[in-house]
């Protein structure tokens, strides 16, 4: 082989790559419109979506909890072991309270629950397809994007940012837990700290990233489950990447967010 | 007995499907009158799913044209063919999710049907008794049913509407001779009294003599042969001879 073939072989490669790219990108967001169709047209599935919210929402609770609970006493530690004793007594909260609300709660959050639903949801809507139940769906009368897909987005966009709300609280606690109980720091003077440095933007930018993990976990789930190829393998691949495709776009996302709010 | 000057209720007009580069269907031609009960046969694997599946627009043909009483199927009001239509597929497809009962009435329940959950549960129970399971399953999911209770429940959500267009991705798979024998007479029933138009795919050939009119042979992407049950012993194609006596040795190849 002579290094022209290569370069036009690599270069090729590229561009196949980038074609790739786009494509999967149109489907996603045909996918995607086709979806949010479905949310302005009836009938609606309040039951499909009640169920969605207790297993996206409710059931995330403890994993979201830990995660978090840990998190926020880890980042303690770290700040403590950064600075003084005196500098840490203001440190400790303001850093602790900022990087879990800002990032840290969101961010875990969305990859964690990613992790659970987002291949949860794939592994179920693949199976679905792999033994017919969509194609079944649709001869009785069902959109299978109005009954499966549209009740599972919804319910991630609107869980993830309760589940936020609460593992910021978990989070903080955590650190505070381990600076009263550790460090001896004045508990009073925490919680004020703690509540000084929390500001509207924070919160708020806390709950549109939460949103839109919700969103894009809910989304990958259902479109590589609805997309599985035939067999288990079909069903395992659908999950994996899932899992992989929104926790990248999470972490992607997150990114841009940040970059808008602050 | 279908009448010749009627406009087919479902028409096949050389639909081409290929997986890739797997040519399943290469210009199939099928006609299935108002009333009439046609039963496909063939290998496994010759693409006899596929075609029902390309009768209702859930795979897309490459080429040909798929006709519903004489209309293309894009222009067809699919929620009001849907509405008067059921379907057993081959694998059962009941939602996992769902008791017994629930994927019976699946349809019952929403629009235009609208039943109340009491009535809907009645009518699923009715509908389970006529496909010989008692009402004790009602309330089991369908991992809890064997493969045979599995394919009468789909057999039941199928008809629980008593649709007038019902296809049957092999009804009698995988049951024993005595229970075949009632869904055989189960599907007869439903064409002779309710006037129903059913497309019946199978490989028992009890079967293909209780249920069929008409009698298709899809072999190599093609409708191999198509007649009148009551010809079908007499017909002279070598494949159909074949297929219907089951021999090794003819012109269809053991090994596809
Ligand atoms: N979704 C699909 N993707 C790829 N190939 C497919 C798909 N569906 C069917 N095929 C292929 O099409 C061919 C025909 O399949 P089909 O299910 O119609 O067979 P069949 O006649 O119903 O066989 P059987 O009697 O065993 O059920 C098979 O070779 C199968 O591999
Ligand atoms: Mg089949």
């Amino acid at each position: 082989m002579n290094l022209a073939t290569f370069v036009i072989g690599f270069l090729a490669s590229i561009g196949r790559s980038v074609l790739a790219l786009l494509t999967a990108t149109g489907r996603v967001a045909l996918f995607t419109l086709e979806t949010l169709s479905h949310a302005v047209r009836p009938p609606y599935y309040p039951g499909e979506f009640g169920k969605q919210m207790l297993t996206i929402g409710y059931f995330s609770l403890p994993v979201v909890g830990m995660t978090a609970l840990f998190t926020g006493a880890a980042l303690a530690l770290q700040i403590k072991a950064g600075g003084g004793q005196v500098a840490s007594e203001q440190l400790v909260p303001s850093v602790v309270a900022i990087g879990i609300v800002r990032e840290l709660g969101p961010v875990l959050a969305g990859l964690m629950v990613a992790g659970r639903i987002s291949s949860a949801i794939a592994a179920e809507i693949g199976t679905m397809r792999v033994t017919e139940q969509i194609d079944a769906l649709t001869t009785l009368s069902t959109d299978p994007l109005k009954y499966l897909v549209l009740p599972r987005v919804l319910a991630s966009l609107v869980a993830l940012p309760l589940l936020v709300a609460v593992a910021n609280v978990i989070g903080i606690m955590g650190g505070y837990l381990i600076a009263v109980g550790t460090f001896g720091f004045n508990p009073g003077a925490y919680i004020k700290n703690t509540l000084d440095y929390i500001d509207t933007v924070s919160v708020v930018s806390s709950l549109v990233k939460a949103g839109t993990f919700g969103f894009i976990l809910g989304l990958m789930g259902c479109y590589h489950g609805y997309n599985s190829g035939r067999g288990a393998l079909g069903v395992g691949q659908a999950t994996t990447n899932a899992v992989v495709s929104s926790s990248i776009l999470i972490l992607a996302a997150n990114y841009a967010l940040t970059q808008a709010f602050f | 007995m279908p009448d010749p000057s009627q406009t087919p209720k479902l028409q096949l007009v050389d639909v081409h499907k290929s997986f890739g580069p797997k040519r399943v269907l290469a210009g199939v031609n099928l006609d299935v009158m108002p009333g009439e009960s046609l039963v496909i046969i063939g290998g496994s694997g010759t693409g006899k799913s596929v075609t029902l599946k390309c009768m209702l627009g859930i795979l897309k043909p490459e080429k040909g044209q798929v006709l519903i009483d004489g209309a293309p199927l894009a222009e067809v009001d699919s929620e009001a063919f849907l509405n008067d239509f059921g379907m057993l597929f081959q694998g059962g497809a009941l939602f996992d999710s769902l008791t017994v009962w629930q994927n019976v009435a699946f349809r019952l329940r929403r629009k235009p049907f609208s039943l109340s959950k009491k009535e809907a549960r009645e009518r699923a129970i009715a509908k389970l008794a006529r496909v010989g399971l008692g009402a004790e399953t009602a309330d089991l999911f369908p991992a809890e049913l064997s493969g045979g209770m599995q394919k009468r429940v789909g057999l039941a959500r199928a008809i629980a509407t008593d649709p007038h267009v019902i296809f049957f991705d092999e009804p009698t798979a995988g049951l024993d001779p005595i229970m075949a024998g009632v869904i055989n007479d189960l599907i007869r029933e439903l064409v002779t009294e309710m006037g129903a138009t059913a497309v019946t795919i199978t490989h028992d050939m009890t079967t293909v003599r209780t249920v069929a009119d008409d009698v298709a042979m899809l072999h190599d992407g093609l409708v191999r042969w198509h007649g009148p049950v009551a010809d079908m012993d007499t017909a002279t194609d070598p494949y159909l001879d074949q297929f219907i006596h089951g021999r090794a040795t003819g012109p269809i190849a053991a090994i596809r």
